[in-house]
């Protein structure tokens, strides 16, 4: 077991960080941690990487205790922060070389780690970091947490506000990185990359909705869900909502996803409804729950 | 410009030093239509939208904005739309009301009007219970939801709207979309700019930038059909990666 989170409670005055959670992640997982802001992900992060102490619960970190041996762990993971925290003054290559000093290591000595990410910038090696471009700065910052061969990555949102190119080839990279054995803990906003991972933990207001593989996750939907379409979204939103039999109506891309609180739900009937309300063009057609949907039926309850 | 056109852009360019951000794009967009401007970070997205809100002066080409030029009629243009974006929204050290009772003095309301809009805002929104919280103790969604509300305070042409959603919870972020549906239903129109793809798919009309230029512009079904996938993510990935 690379890390092992126990009943790891934390509140700042009022607010509920963080609500007795537990987490056990393999090793060379890639694990990922879902939810929006506030959900809790950077409290666990700061906890689990020893710069926060939790109230509650316990937790261990490669085989260390987080607060018994926080000097082992800060010598063996690597931890990207969701803000930016290398130093803007400093270049490219002084970032790096700085991480790789600080931890008693050279560029050279772990270069074939960091190799696939850092040709992508070595071009720009004598820029200084506050002038790289956002994708650019990410992949520095990838670096320089790899620099000396952690055990243990965690990634505090490290996709957010990424478009959708660069945040596929930086899943890519992810994948890369697990292959040579690091474990690796993520979090992220962004549904469709808890896909991507081999389990998550669907988070929010500090607490786990659930932990599972994507694709059990996904199984565990209650309902059988429909998309359903009309020759106008804001009317057809409006007229499914005041329908009294709805359970839920979301809009998901082209469509909207419909749930129906009856257990015998005959698509027709709401076809005749819609069509009643002077909708045209109506499309009802049965569809696969995403993680997206068990997670906005989880965090309704 | 035709009657129903509310932004209208020919060639327009920027140019900073020898680097071309924006490369004489066109386009138009329509009363009331949802018009989803889409790209990768660093594509011009950004110094596109400058130009259109009257804040940076194009290099060349011409653009109308609610009907004013982009280069003679920039305070004009700033009265006629709303502005919110994921990084600059609200302030929070003031309280909702004083967030409302601020905007809606900028863009020069009356003390009636302001208190009116305020009270209207804030029941729809179900606010009464944070109405005199500090907008800083409130959660990002709820945030957002009144920032979009805050930038349609003086009933503007036209709101433009940059990368929203960033990291809000999903049903809020449908629940936003559910706001945006309904203020372009009223005739407003929506300029809007996401990285999450299938709010691509909520937009009338879609375009895709690519260094500079926009490689695509339709309605996101005939852009699948165009490129034979099933979902604006692959749309996109196609042509951004080409």
């Amino acid at each position: 077991m690379s890390i092992v989170i126990e009943h790891i409670s934390k509140s700042y005055g009022k607010v509920n960080a963080l609500d007795d959670i537990s987490i056990q992640v393999d090793q060379g997982e890639l694990y990922g941690l879902i939810g929006p802001d506030g959900a809790g992900k950077t409290t666990l992060f700061r906890i689990l990487t020893t710069s926060l102490l939790p109230d509650q619960g316990s937790a261990s970190v490669a085989g260390y205790d987080i607060i018994a041996d926080f000097k082992s762990i800060r010598k063996h993971v690597g931890y990207m922060p969701g803000r930016f925290s290398l130093y803007q003054d400093l270049t490219v290559e002084e970032n790096l070389n700085f991480f790789a000093t600080i931890f008693g290591t050279t560029i050279t000595e772990n270069y074939d780690l960091i190799k696939d990410i850092y040709v992508q910038i070595e071009p720009f090696k004598d820029r200084r970091a506050g002038k790289l471009s956002g994708g650019m700065k990410q992949k520095l910052a990838l670096s320089c947490a790899l620099i000396h061969k952690p055990k243990v990555l965690f990634l505090d949102e490290p996709t957010t506000g990424v478009d959708p190119v660069s945040r596929k080839e930086f899943w890519e990279m992810l994948k890369r990185l697990q292959d040579k054995g690091i474990t690796i803990l993520v979090s992220t906003p962004y549904m469709d990359e808890a896909a991507l991972c081999d389990r998550i933990a669907l988070i929010q207001d500090g607490r786990i909705l659930e932990i599972d593989t994507p694709k059990a996750i996904v199984k565990h939907y209650p309902k059988p869900i429909f998309d359903v379409g009309a020759h106008n979204t804001y009317l057809l939103i409006e007229k499914l909502n005041a329908y009294a039999h709805k359970h839920s109506v979301f809009p998901f891309g082209e469509y909207i996803h419909y749930t129906d609180q009856r257990d015998g739900f005959d698509p027709l009937d709401l076809r005749a409804y819609l069509k009643k309300e002077g909708l045209q063009n109506i499309h009802i057609e049965r569809t696969n729950a995403t993680i997206e949907d068990t997670f906005m039926e989880l965090a309704k309850q | 410009m035709k009657e129903d056109t509310v932004i209208q852009v020919e060639g327009l360019t920027k140019v900073f030093g020898d680097f071309t951000a924006v490369n004489k794009i066109s386009f138009h967009v329509k009363k009331g239509e949802i018009f989803g401007f889409l790209g990768a970070n660093g594509a011009g997205k950004t110094t596109a939208m400058k130009m259109l809100i009257g804040i940076s002066a194009p290099s060349s080409g011409s653009a109308h904005v609610a009907g004013f030029d982009v280069y003679s009629q920039t305070e004009n243009i700033k009265k006629s739309i709303g502005y919110m974006s994921q990084k600059f929204a609200l302030y929070d050290d003031l309280t909702v009301k004083e967030n409302i009772r601020f905007f809606g003095g900028i863009y020069g309301l009356s003390k009636d009007k302001i208190s009116q809009k305020s009270s209207q805002l804030i029941e729809e929104l179900g606010l009464e219970k944070v109405a005199k919280s500090l907008v800083g103790s409130l959660p990002l969604g709820w945030k957002q939801k009144i920032a979009f509300s805050v930038s349609l305070l003086h009933d503007p042409k036209i709101v433009f709207l940059d990368e929203p959603t960033g990291g809000v919870d999903p049903i809020t972020r449908r629940q936003f979309w559910e706001m945006i549906y309904k203020a372009a239903n009223n005739g407003t129109t929506i300029f809007v700019t996401t990285h999450y793809m299938d709010e691509a798919e909520y937009c009338d009309r879609v375009s895709i930038m690519v260094d500079g230029n926009i490689e695509a512009l339709d309605t996101p079904k005939n852009l699948k059909t165009h490129f034979g996938s099933d979902s604006m993510n692959d749309v996109f990935l196609k042509l951004a990666r080409s």
